[in-house]
């Protein structure tokens, strides 16, 4: 048995994940349209390279991945481009992005599928592929995969760990892709071994998911892996990556390093399902798992395909009467969507009806009574309290020293807080304006640069006229003593010489002058060279006909061809 | 600045401050239950007149500073104040002088800082300090253990509506050790001192000493329902034991044992209720240790060495002050980082 490690802080909330397990996945039916953002990764925007009008097939590309962290996006089923543009997409500020729309035509037709066999690929192919079916992370940070699976030169790697322990409240999907689907999860786990090679890989589930630990223990067996399977303790957030590498190995992956640098790394276990269904059976990420709970009659977990607007498939748990908004994401890191007909994307693993009864309004905000709640809760180990005050006065460089940037906003200081401070709002504010001021310190150290090279551009120039001028002065001088020097030389006799002037140009020339002649003989005497070189070898009877030949043409009136020949 | 609420996490714990603060007050009522019962119901006078006039100073304050009164009046801080200096001031101190350690505790030194959460100083030993320096006489009377008097005599010497005799009051039993010490000159030892069985118990002050081991049980429920961390609390102790019992093994004639200390004056209520007041204490695991030290080690120098009866109420104000330095430099290292940066 693997001796398990602890993280620092971590909160316990009711899981209220049962009222979703009691049903397994269905599949959603056709939307009546989908609308795919093209920005649903962490990189570059993918470009659309479909138009209004164009039909397109399910699992057609329809965004090309821009830039080598970025993903492909696909037409989730078949249909009719009726959109290309600005859509409100799933984001706190209601934020509106480009989105390719489209009207099913109920045929769901898919395109061409190709499997391939990945262990004959190359590894750069592989994850060429991967980028190209929009293979992301399916945990909610939706960060390329393929930009996950090259090792660290100079460090071996050891871990490989698979991330199915979701610990946040309300959310199940992974819990029932491991129960009904768990082989497929070993099978792309194991791509992900092949390319990393490292030495274990490591599944790890939180203990409240007894069902899930069996599923992917038998599934382990079946396909013939030497993964093991961990059940690892219940405490948000356990499934944070960092936290849940340090719960498996013990390694903590400092801020602003890459967890290869240590010798681990963390897919989760929808991720790894995805990739494994890109590669063996050509399906490009088109649908993820979604969990339909909260206020809803009918909780339960749907394939729902990527662009289904939120409250479409909300409609098929039965949400209650005073259901007041939809959560996308668990209760502790998801957000109330700002429209309920945003689209599902990659990143969306859960929907949560959201009432009033459910999540009551928070009591005022109340002031800061230094309790350390929140410090003792974080697992980053940080001290939020002194992150607010410092936040608050606006003092972000304080913040900073105090590591904001280290906050994985997880939400645990502001589950604990007894003066109900949203914490995390103003961590993501003071974030947000130390991204503004940098934006803006970076731009004016541009314009800085820039107004500093002018200047030394100007002072360039001025010396180098004033460099000429002198030089020019200098010549002045010289010519000046020159003239002088030659009006004492000469004396009386000045007027049966050349003029100064003539005398001062006349070396100059004369190099000129025996140059060109010069030239003007080598290349005499390259020509006569030449033509010398064709006659050379001739004998007495060919002269003799040169010469008879020539004897005719200067009978016939014709000069002499001496060029010709020497062609 | 005011932030959204409708943000994320929509779970939360059952927490607030007056749930904090509610059972602060429910850890000190079994040592009021005692003092009731041992010293008489003088106790509960204190405690009414501190709580009306920390609630009146608290509500004067809030309209001045246009706060809304409901959710600061609800929060239990200032009755948390009030139950402190009650439990510190003499049962019998006249009901004025109350009233004025509290109003200076919350209006000077809660509420002219800026509050909740903003006072660099612990309200109740602010109060205390004042009183001390301000009436020395009066904070230095406390009931005569030997003559038990009910509730409308203590009502009658609070309220001065029968003159305050010498011989109701005496001194607490570490200024009367001291005092005899220093009388004694060397003469009368440590032991001959504590036979008093007027003044002192079986290890401590009589009657006293249980209402201090009832602190240490409210304070140990305060640990274990983690409202208090461990650390301030056995670092005080810890340093107070310490520093007393090194004294106590060089020359036991002269200077108490620990036990004697750890159970005398208001070590374990200042240990366990006051010295983790987390607004004017240190926050950081290893700042707390420091801070716990540090009020341990300047009680037991100023009640020994210093010239008022007990050390408490300026150790910790001492220790205030050292606190944003401490917390500076007692910053934990965070997440991956624990070796070296």
């Amino acid at each position: 048995m693997l001796q398990l490690f602890k993280f620092k802080g971590g909160v316990k909330p009711a899981t209220n994940k049962t009222q979703s397990v009691s049903q397994p996945i269905a599949i959603a039916p056709l939307p009546s349209h989908v609308a795919v953002p093209l920005h649903q990764s962490i990189g570059g925007t993918p470009r659309p390279i479909v138009a209004v009008g164009d039909k397109v097939l399910k699992g057609q590309k329809i965004g090309e991945a821009d830039g080598w962290i970025s993903a492909a996006v696909h037409a989730p089923t078949s249909g009719t481009v009726i959109h290309v543009g600005q859509q409100t997409v799933p984001h706190p500020s209601g934020l509106a992005a480009d989105c390719v729309v489209i009207e099913p035509d109920g045929k769901d037709e898919w395109i061409e599928r190709k499997a391939v066999d990945y262990r004959s690929l190359a590894p750069e192919t592989v994850r060429e592929l991967l980028r190209e079916a929009g293979v992301v992370g399916l945990g909610g940070a939706v960060f390329p995969t393929h930009g996950k699976l090259t090792p660290a030169k100079s460090v071996p790697m050891e871990q490989l760990v698979i991330n199915g322990a979701e610990c946040e409240p309300f959310i199940t999907c992974d819990d029932l892709l491991m129960r009904e689907r768990g082989e497929e999860v070993v099978r792309g786990a194991a791509i992900f071994r092949d390319l990393l090679q490292p030495q274990k890989v490591l599944i790890g589930i939180e203990d409240n998911k007894p069902e899930a630990v069996a599923a992917m223990q038998a599934a382990v067996k079946a396909v013939g892996e030497d993964f093991e399977v961990i059940a690892v303790p219940t405490r948000y957030p356990a499934g944070g990556a960092k936290q849940l590498i340090r719960v498996l190995t013990g390694k903590e992956v400092p801020n602003g390093k890459r967890s290869t640098d240590l010798g681990v790394q963390c897919f989760n276990v929808a991720t790894a399902y995805t990739a494994w269904r890109a590669l063996a059976h050509g399906e490009p990420v088109i649908s993820r798992l979604v969990t339909v709970t909260g206020n809803v009659a009918k909780p339960r977990n749907y394939e729902a395909l990527i662009g289904t607007p939120m409250d479409e498939l909300l409609a098929l748990g039965e949400p209650k009467a005073d259901t007041n908004g939809i959560i996308m994401g668990g209760p502790m890191m998801g957000f109330l969507v700002p429209d309920v007909k945003v689209p599902v994307v990659k990143a969306t693993n859960c929907l949560i009806a959201h009432s009033d009864a459910l999540f009551p309004p928070k009591a005022p905000e109340m002031p800061c009574i230094r309790c350390g709640e929140c410090a003792r809760a974080c697992p980053h180990e940080l001290q939020p309290f002194e992150m607010y005050w410092f936040s608050r006065a606006k003092n972000f460089g304080k913040t900073q020293e105090y590591n904001i940037f280290d906050c994985i906003e997880c939400g645990c200081c502001s589950f604990v807080c007894p003066s109900r401070i949203p914490l995390v709002q103003y961590f993501r504010f003071a974030k947000s304006e130390i991204w503004a001021r940098e934006k803006e310190k970076k731009a004016s150290e541009i314009a800085k640069t820039r107004f500093e090279f002018k200047q030394f551009r100007d002072e360039r120039e001025k010396q180098e006229k004033a460099e000429k001028l002198a030089k020019a002065a200098a010549a002045q001088a010289a010519k000046k003593a020159a003239e002088a020097a030659a009006a004492q030389a000469t004396g009386e006799a000045a007027e049966a010489v050349p003029p100064p002037a003539a005398a001062e140009t006349s070396p100059a020339d004369a190099v000129k002058k025996a140059a060109i002649q010069a030239a003007m003989a080598r290349a005499k005497a390259q020509r006569e060279a030449a033509a010398s070189r064709n006659t050379e070898s001739l004998t007495a009877e060919q002269q003799q006909d040169i010469q008879a030949i020539e004897a005719r043409r200067m009978a016939s009136g014709l000069a002499v061809p001496a060029e010709p020949k020497a062609e | 600045m005011s932030m959204d609420f409708s943000t994320p996490p929509y779970l939360l714990k059952n927490a607030s401050v007056t749930r904090v603060m509610t059972q602060v007050l429910l850890a000190l009522v079994p040592a009021i239950a005692v003092y009731t019962w041992l010293i008489g119901p003088a106790i509960l006078i204190q405690i009414a007149i501190a709580s009306l006039a920390a609630l009146l100073g608290e509500a004067l304050m809030l309209k001045v500073r246009r706060q809304p009164l409901a959710p600061f009046l609800g929060d239990g801080s200032a009755i948390v104040t009030a139950w402190l200096i009650a439990l510190v001031f003499p049962p019998l101190a006249p009901w004025w002088m109350v009233v004025v350690g509290t109003l200076f505790a919350i209006v000077v030194a809660k509420q002219l800082y800026g509050g909740l959460g903003q006072n660099p100083f612990n309200p109740a030993m602010v109060a205390f300090a004042v009183c001390i320096v301000s009436f020395p006489a009066l904070m230095s009377q406390w009931p005569n253990q030997a003559l038990h008097l009910g509730f409308a005599d203590q009502f009658q010497i609070i309220f001065g509506l029968t003159p305050r005799l010498d011989a109701l009051t005496a001194a607490t039993p570490l200024d009367a050790l001291k005092t005899g010490l220093k009388l004694g000159e060397g003469q009368v030892g440590v032991a001959a001192l504590l036979a008093n069985q007027d003044v002192y118990g079986q290890f401590a002050g009589r009657g006293w000493e249980w209402i201090t081991l009832c602190y240490l049980l409210g304070g140990l429920w305060l640990w274990q329902r983690k409202i208090i961390t461990w650390q301030v609390p056995t670092a005080y102790i810890g340093a107070l034991a310490a520093i007393s019992g090194a004294l106590w093994l060089y020359d036991p004639a002269q200077f108490a044992s620990p036990l004697f200390h750890l159970f005398s004056g208001g070590a374990m209520l200042g240990a366990f209720f006051i010295a983790t007041d987390p607004v004017s204490g240190s926050t950081t695991p290893r700042g707390k240790l420091i801070f716990g030290a540090g009020a341990g080690l300047l009680t037991y120098l100023i009640r020994v060495f210093g010239g008022y009866p007990d050390g408490v109420a300026f150790a910790i104000l001492l220790m205030n002050i050292c606190t944003p330095l401490i917390d500076l430099y007692t910053q934990p290292p965070i997440f991956g980082m624990k070796n070296g940066k």
